[in-house]
């Protein structure tokens, strides 16, 4: 019987969790008793500026980099190109569609599950608004929208700035400006 | 004196049939073989038992404080998951979201439900929601989000079909294999861009002359990804 016991043994290697396994470190989002929210990741203090954001043009770099050059402006709109309008079109998917609507109109599927309605963006007031106001609104947020600074960087800001310019254009066309507009019509 | 030694002993039969029963010899060569078989059978178990759903966690839907459910955010409102795993395309980590991105809508929306209690809370004593890891590889690992994100290797080929879960689960294995398996052929597994984020994804009909087109679009090489340096550095 206690051979047989011993032959069971090596089961219990299977509960083991080698040193190897959880190393003594902090995991990226693991819990520390060292701070008081518990949490192992710090936010970085007030007014550091990550290496590279001159180039990148982050909001609260400098204005001169190290070389003395003068930094990006993060809050001057780049050039409009293809590649920012897309990039503009799939940023503004992800983080406003869902309440603003896929066209702009503010009725997206948040709205819908009882979230107070945002306007349309094809409204005279929005269109004739500037672009640092919507720069300002994503930045800061807007009433009981909250601000999208964590969420969407400097330069994705410009970026669905320039989409919903695009959104905006596209909602006033004339006919006549659609040369061949019958063919895309059902 | 003796005469014939033999007269003496019982008959040859006879003392056999005192020692040892008719069917010992079968039980003899019985217990020789299990000798062989038993620690083979018990090696095979332990085996299968590292494979197994009890080891590898695949499967598991560890109880959260608060019952977030991806089944109704993703598949119900069209969220994509940027919106809250920021980090997915940019660095190893996909994150999680602040309590600051739930309160973007439940600030508004059912501001009074019990089951959100906990997300007001973390909100007024500025401590982050504590939710249990789902997927979780040992610490000698190494694995990288973006690298997989931005190379035709969707969300769900590694965490199932999220868009139906009320729950999160682990939908994989997590096992050295698993990992190999795909990198020693990527190709059936990869898509376009365009479905990298989608809530669930089955691969199309004509999949095997897609994935050849999508290796040389993404340009993988796929003749190092096998090397253990790869995984363990
Ligand atoms: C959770 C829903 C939600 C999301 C996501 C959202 N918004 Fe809003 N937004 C609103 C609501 C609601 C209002 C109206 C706020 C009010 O009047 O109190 C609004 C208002 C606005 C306004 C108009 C401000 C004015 O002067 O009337 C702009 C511009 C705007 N949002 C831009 C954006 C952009 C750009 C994004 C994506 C980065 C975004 N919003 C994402 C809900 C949202
Ligand atoms: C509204 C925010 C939100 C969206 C959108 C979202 N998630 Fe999540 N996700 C969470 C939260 C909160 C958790 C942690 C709670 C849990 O594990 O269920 C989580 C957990 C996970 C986990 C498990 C993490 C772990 O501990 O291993 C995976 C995998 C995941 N999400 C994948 C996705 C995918 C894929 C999508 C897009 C199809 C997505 N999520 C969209 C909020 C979100
Ligand atoms: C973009 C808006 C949005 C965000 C962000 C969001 N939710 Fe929700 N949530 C909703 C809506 C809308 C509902 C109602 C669901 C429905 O009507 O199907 C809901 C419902 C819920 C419920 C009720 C149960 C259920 O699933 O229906 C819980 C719990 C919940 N959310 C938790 C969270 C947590 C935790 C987060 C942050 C990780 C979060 N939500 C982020 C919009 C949001
Ligand atoms: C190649 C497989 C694979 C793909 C593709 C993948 N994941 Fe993961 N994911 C993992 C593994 C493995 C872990 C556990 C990582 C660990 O323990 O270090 C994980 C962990 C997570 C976590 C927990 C937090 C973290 O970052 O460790 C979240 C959230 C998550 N994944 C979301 C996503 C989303 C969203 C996508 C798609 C954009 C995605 N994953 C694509 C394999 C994958
Ligand atoms: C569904 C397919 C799939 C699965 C599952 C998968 N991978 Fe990958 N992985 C890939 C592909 C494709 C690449 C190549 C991307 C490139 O470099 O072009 C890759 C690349 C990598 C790289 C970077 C390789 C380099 O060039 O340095 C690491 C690290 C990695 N994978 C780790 C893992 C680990 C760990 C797991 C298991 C937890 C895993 N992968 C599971 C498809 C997969
Ligand atoms: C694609 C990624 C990947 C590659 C390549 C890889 N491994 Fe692993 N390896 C893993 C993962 C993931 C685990 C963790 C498995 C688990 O937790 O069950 C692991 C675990 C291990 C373990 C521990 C096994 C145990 O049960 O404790 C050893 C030893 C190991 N690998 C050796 C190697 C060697 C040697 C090579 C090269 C021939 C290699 N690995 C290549 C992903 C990889």
């Amino acid at each position: 019987m206690r051979r047989a016991a011993i032959l069971l043994l090596p089961l219990a290697l299977l509960a083991c969790r080698q040193e190897m396994a959880q190393q003594r470190r902090l995991a990226t989002e693991g819990t520390s008793t060292l701070w008081p929210d518990g949490a192992a990741a710090r936010a970085p203090p007030e007014g550091v500026v990550a290496q590279g954001a001159l180039a990148r043009g982050i909001q609260g770099a400098p204005a001169r980099d190290i070389q003395g050059a003068p930094a990006r402006d993060a809050t001057m709109p780049p050039a409009v190109t293809p590649a920012l309008l897309a990039r503009g079109q799939e940023r503004y998917g992800i983080f406003c569609a869902p309440c603003h609507g896929p066209a702009g109109d503010g009725d997206g599927m948040i709205p819908r599950r009882g979230f107070p309605r945002p306007p349309s963006y094809h409204e005279a007031r929005l269109r004739a608004a500037p672009a640092a106001y919507f720069f300002q609104v994503i930045s800061q947020g807007y009433g009981v929208m909250y601000s999208y600074a964590a969420r969407v960087a400097p330069a994705d800001r410009w970026a669905i700035i320039a989409y919903v310019r695009a959104l905006q254009l596209a909602h006033s066309v004339p006919l006549a400006a659609v040369p061949d507009a019958r063919e895309h019509l059902p | 004196m003796h005469g014939d030694p033999d007269e003496a002993r019982p008959p040859r039969d006879a003392l056999q049939a005192q020692l040892f029963p008719p069917w010992a010899t079968l039980v003899a060569r019985l217990a020789l073989l299990a000798l062989v078989l038993l620690p083979l059978g018990l090696l095979g178990l332990l085996m299968a038992l590292q494979y197994s759903p009890y080891v590898t966690g695949q499967g598991i839907t560890p109880d959260q404080p608060v019952p977030f459910s991806h089944e109704h955010h993703v598949g119900g409102l069209g969220l994509e998951c940027r919106y809250c795993h920021g980090g997915v395309e940019v660095s190893r980590f996909a994150g999680l979201p602040p309590t600051e991105t739930c309160m973007t809508c439940h600030s508004q929306l059912w501001t009074n439900a019990a089951m959100l209690a906990p997300v007001r809370r973390s909100l007024a004593e500025d401590r982050p929601i504590r939710w249990r890891r789902v997927n979780n590889l040992p610490d000698y690992v190494y694995f990288d989000h973006s690298v997989h994100v931005r190379n035709g290797v969707g969300c769900t080929s590694c965490h199932g079909p999220v868009d139906s879960m009320p729950l999160m689960r682990q939908a994989a294995p997590l096992t050295m294999g698993w990992c190999l398996g795909c990198h020693r052929d990527p190709a059936p597994h990869l898509r376009p861009e365009s479905e990298i984020y989608a809530g669930h994804w089955t691969p199309p009909a004509d999949q095997a002359a897609r994935g050849a087109a999508l290796i040389g679009h993404y340009g993988i090489r796929t003749a190092h990804l096998t090397d253990c340096s790869v995984c363990h550095r």
